[in-house]
Formats: C-alpha cells, sequence, structure tokens
C-alpha cells in the first residue's frame, strides 16, 4: 500500500512536469507576445525591447525553461507580467473562492444524483427512473453557460431571490453552485442508479428482505453504502474536471476565483499567471484521480483484499 | 441499415435521429429556407428607441441587437456548428484511433511512450487549454476546429488503445501471425475493421461536445468570429442585453442543447446497437 501510494507520488510528479513542459512550449510557440501587449499598441521597438529584456524574454527558449523548472522546484510559479507580483500568492488568494464554488457544487450533485438515484432504482421503470435516465442527457447536453444565464434570469432577474453576481454571503454561492451542480447531478443520478440495481439483486439483500426487515432500512443501510462506491470516483474526477471548467460560470457570476484570474491573464497574456492556472488545475485533477484511488479501499474492504 | 431499424423502435434514440436529420437539413437548405439575409441590418428589425423586436410574425424568433433576423441567424449558425463539429471531431477520432491503434499494438518504448503522452493528455484541463489556445491564436472557424481536436482526440486513444490490447491477444490475430501476416496486414485487415464500431460510436457522440465546445469558446467570444453567425456567438453577442430580450439567449440556448442531446442519444443508443457487451452500462 505504502509502495503503492509513493509510485502513484511519483508518477503525479512526472505528470505535472510534462504538463509545465507541454504548456511552457505551447506558450511560447503561440504568436502572441507579452512584451508587446505590456507596453501598448502606441509603443516604440525600443520600449517593447526593453521591456522583453526586463522580463527574460530576450533570453534562448532552453534558458527560459531552465529558469522556470528551477523556480518550479522552489515551489516558486514565478512572477505575473501584468500585476508584478507573485503568482503562487495571486492563485493562493484565489483559491478558496473556487474551492468554495466546487464544493457547493460537488454537493449538489451528490445530494440530488443520490436521491434521485435510489428512487429510480428501487422503482424501477417508473416515473422516476425514466426522468433520470433522460435528465443525465439532458445534463452532459447543456452548454453550463446557458444553464448559467437561465438560472440567472428566472432566480435574479425575475424572481430576485438570489444576487446576480458577486461574492461574500452565502446567498451569492447559490446560484454558481446550482448551475455546477444541476447540470452533472443527472449523471451521478445514472451511477447510482446501475450500483444499486446490481446491490439489490444480490443474495445479501434477499435474505434481509426473508428476515422482514423493512424496505427503507434494506435500501439505506445494506443496500446503499455498497452503491456508493462509483459515486467517489466520479468525485474525484469532478474535483479535476470543475477545476477546469470554473472559467465560464465564474465569468458568468463574477466569481473571484482562479477561474476568473485565468481568464484576466489570457486577455493580458500573462503567461506567468496562465501556466500557474494550469498547473494547478493539472494538479487538481490529478489529485482527484488519487484521492479517488486511495479512499476506494477504505470505503469498501473487497477491494483492499484484491 | 440494421442499426437504423434497431434505432427507430426506441423513442429516445428515434427522437435523437429525427432531430439531428432535421438540423442537418436546415443547415443545408438555409439559404432556401431563411426569409431575411443572416447579416442584414434591418430598419424594421429595431424598435424605434433601438431595441431587438421580440418574436413575431414578420420575424418568427425576434431580432437581435443590430435588428438582424435572428431564424435566419440561427439557420447558418447550424452550417458553422456542424462544420466544426464534423471537421474537429473527424481529426480527433482520426488522432484517437492513430495514436491508440499504435499504443495498443507496438509493445516496447514507442507503445509505452505513446500511452504515457496519453496519459500526461488526461491530466491536461481541456477546456482551459481549449481557451488559452483559442484566445492566443487569432480566432478563426478552422483555428476553432483544429483546437478543439488537439484536446477532444484523448478519450478516443484511451479506448482504442483498451480496444486494441484485448484484440492482440485474441487467438485469431496469433492464427493470422502464425500464418506469416506482415504488421500492414493484421492491423488493416484484422485489427482495424473490429475498431469501426467505436469509431461510429466516438465519432457521433464527439460531435455533441465539440458543438458545445465551440459554443463555450465563441460565448467567450473566442470562438468563431462575428459577422459569420453560430450559436455561440450569437449569445456572446446579445448576453449584456439578456434581461430586455431574453429570447435571443435561451433560443439559441434551446437549439444547442437539442442539438447537443440528439447527438448523444443517437450515439449511446449506436453503442448499445453495435456493441452489445457495453449494454445497460454506465
Amino acid at each position: 500500500m505504502v509502495f503503492l501510494l509513493l509510485r502513484r507520488l511519483v508518477q503525479t510528479a512526472l505528470i505535472l512536469l510534462g504538463v509545465a513542459v507541454i504548456t511552457f512550449l505551447l506558450l511560447y510557440a503561440l504568436p502572441a507576445d507579452p512584451a508587446r501587449m505590456i507596453a501598448g499598441r502606441s509603443a516604440t521597438a525600443q520600449t517593447v525591447a526593453n521591456i522583453r529584456r526586463e522580463l527574460g524574454l530576450d533570453q534562448p527558449l532552453l534558458a527560459q525553461f531552465w529558469n522556470y523548472l528551477q523556480g518550479l522546484f522552489q515551489g516558486d510559479l514565478g512572477r505575473s507580467y501584468a500585476q508584478k507580483t507573485d503568482v503562487g500568492a495571486l492563485i493562493a488568494a484565489r483559491l478558496p473562492a473556487t474551492l468554495i464554488l466546487m464544493a457547493a457544487g460537488i454537493a449538489v450533485e451528490v445530494v440530488l444524483g443520490v436521491f434521485l438515484g435510489v428512487l429510480a432504482a428501487v422503482r424501477r421503470g417508473g416515473f422516476v427512473d425514466r426522468f433520470v435516465m433522460m435528465a443525465s442527457f439532458v445534463g452532459v447536453s447543456a452548454p453550463q453557460f446557458v444553464a448559467a444565464l437561465l438560472l440567472l434570469y428566472v432566480f435574479a432577474v425575475t424572481l430576485a431571490w438570489f444576487p446576480m453576481s458577486g461574492f461574500g454571503t452565502p446567498a451569492h454561492v447559490v446560484l454558481p453552485a446550482l448551475t455546477l451542480g444541476v447540470l452533472g447531478a443527472g449523471w451521478y443520478a445514472r451511477m447510482v442508479r446501475s450500483a444499486m440495481i446490481d446491490v439489490l439483486n444480490q443474495d445479501y439483500v434477499r435474505t434481509a428482505r426473508a428476515k422482514g426487515l423493512s424496505s427503507a432500512r434494506i435500501v439505506f443501510r445494506h443496500a446503499l453504502p455498497n452503491a456508493l462506491l462509483p459515486i467517489i470516483a466520479m468525485i474525484g474526477i469532478d474535483i479535476g474536471q470543475f477545476m477546469s471548467g470554473v472559467v465560464v460560470v465564474e465569468a458568468v457570476y463574477g466569481w473571484p476565483g482562479i477561474g476568473q484570474l485565468a481568464w484576466q491573464a489570457i486577455q493580458q497574456v500573462d503567461i506567468p499567471i496562465i501556466m500557474g492556472v494550469t498547473l494547478v488545475s493539472a494538479l487538481a485533477i490529478v489529485l482527484g484521480n488519487l484521492i479517488a484511488d486511495i479512499l476506494a479501499p477504505l470505503v469498501d474492504p473487497r477491494i483492499r483484499a484484491r | 441499415m440494421r442499426a437504423v431499424k434497431a434505432m427507430v423502435r426506441q423513442p429516445a434514440a428515434l427522437f435523437g435521429l429525427i432531430v439531428v436529420a432535421l438540423v442537418v437539413f436546415l443547415a443545408v437548405a438555409a439559404p432556401l429556407i431563411a426569409p431575411y439575409s443572416p447579416d442584414e441590418q434591418m430598419f424594421d428589425g429595431l424598435t424605434l428607441e433601438g431595441a431587438p423586436l421580440p418574436p413575431s410574425a414578420q420575424f418568427l424568433l425576434g431580432t437581435d441587437t443590430l435588428g438582424r433576423d435572428l431564424f435566419s441567424r440561427l439557420l447558418y449558425g447550424a452550417r458553422t456548428s456542424l462544420v466544426i463539429g464534423l471537421v474537429a471531431n473527424g481529426i480527433a477520432v482520426a488522432i484517437g484511433l492513430l495514436i491508440g491503434i499504435l499504443s495498443g499494438y507496438m509493445r516496447g518504448i514507442v507503445g509505452g511512450a505513446l500511452m504515457r503522452f496519453t496519459d500526461l493528455m488526461m491530466a491536461f484541463p481541456a477546456l482551459l487549454l481549449a481557451i488559452v489556445l483559442a484566445a492566443l491564436l487569432r480566432p478563426s472557424l478552422w483555428i476553432v476546429a483544429m483546437v478543439i481536436a488537439l484536446v477532444n482526440w484523448v478519450q478516443v486513444a484511451r479506448i482504442v488503445y483498451t480496444e486494441t490490447r484485448g484484440l492482440v491477444e485474441r487467438d485469431f490475430i496469433l492464427a493470422e501471425r502464425s500464418l506469416g501476416a506482415g504488421h500492414g496486414r493484421i492491423l488493416f485487415h484484422h485489427i482495424l475493421p473490429h475498431l469501426v464500431p467505436t469509431a461510429i460510436v466516438w465519432g457521433t457522440l464527439g460531435i455533441a461536445t465539440t458543438v458545445l465546445l465551440e459554443a463555450t469558446l465563441s460565448f467567450l467570444g473566442i470562438g468563431v468570429q462575428p459577422p459569420t453567425p453560430s450559436w455561440g456567438n450569437i449569445i456572446f453577442e446579445s448576453q449584456s442585453y439578456f434581461q430586455a430580450a431574453p429570447w435571443l439567449v435561451f433560443i439559441p440556448g434551446a437549439v444547442i442543447l437539442l442539438t447537443a442531446l440528439s447527438f448523444n442519444l443517437v450515439g449511446d443508443a449506436l453503442r448499445d446497437i453495435l456493441d452489445p457487451t457495453q449494454r445497460g452500462r454506465g
């Protein structure tokens, strides 16, 4: 177990290194010139050259990359071109907002998904069952920004129950979290449904029924815990998905997280910030999978035995 | 033909099939159906105060902030979405097939390296990567298609890899090899035909993903550039106006949803029909 964990950690480090290399090369191969972006349209060639030297962009690509890597190994993500501050600090300041949003979104998915999935499995072929099957498809087919605008229109503009945008009070979290959560909940429900159906057909459930236990007790105490495993894997995947997907939701709701930071940086060709956010997102994807792999045997002894 | 017949028997798949056919027909026949030119800014397309008009008999789905007919723009936007869907997803499936087959068939360093590269791409934040690339390159229809292809091949490669690994172990491949067949013959005559169902399923499901990604990029203003209409940039152009003219956001939004949903339903039904072992999974 410890050996396995160590191996995964080394793999994680290698993957992050690979992501850093690819992102770096991509960003430097692109035709956008950060020095010109900072200098402005009317700047002279001399000013642009000065800025380029100041940022170290006049050095050969390999030298630049070596400098970046050296910083990276010391936990230094570099300095923002536009804001002249430490990228690590900028991301650290924005990360809590994104994590709050992510946690709230996943909570909505899990609660809605488990509730609907159990209902669908218990009443197979019934109304909820058919609804879940359809909702899972609609959820993955709906553009997130349209869902965000629809929720805004209904609950913020028309009903005025929640604020349009911003951050600070619990009310601000509701609409962005629903946007993230409602669309994904259908797929969670579908997973729970098929896992529940498998479990409900097993012998021990029949035994429990034969003992005369109540339906509710069988479903919630005996069957559901064994059907939750796929949910853990899905949460692991979602942690990564949300990290790279929050750009859109944060843009619509003006949510001050790392998605918004990345979006501003992209428009200013602020390469160190783009690199930093990409690495943090990749880390979230890898960690999400890692956490799911670590949690699975803790929750399910059958995996431990393998 | 068998696939079509099987699909007609499932209501959800039939619904998807009809919508897909309708969208394709409307896109192809856009010049014949569109009541106005998609770029024409009409004087009577705005109120006296200069606000867009809600749906009416004259403008079926209303007009946008520049006085253009929304219905006509949506028809032409369907062309953009479908072209990007076919091109981007076609390239993505082709790359995925190539890398998946090679990494699954070749043992040793090359196969291993290709698979590690695919693993690496799995850890890449796809949407973020697409947004960065699209924003920093000068956006055009083809750039958007390339960007989408670049982030969407990974999943196909993974699945093709797993399938190829399974096929390589099978007896008929061993038999063929012992008869002296070369790599080319085994790959093209024996492995590739088995992967056709996978390619068809992902070719269909992937169009839904592509349509959504194109719409998202265009919504952020870094996808297909106006005046070329695309479903995403129609929403982008009118999003600041959406409180006063909600139809400008929600009609294109519904069209995107319906199209993506239909491709997903058809793709899922195809998976059931072409590969019975996958039935009922996930």
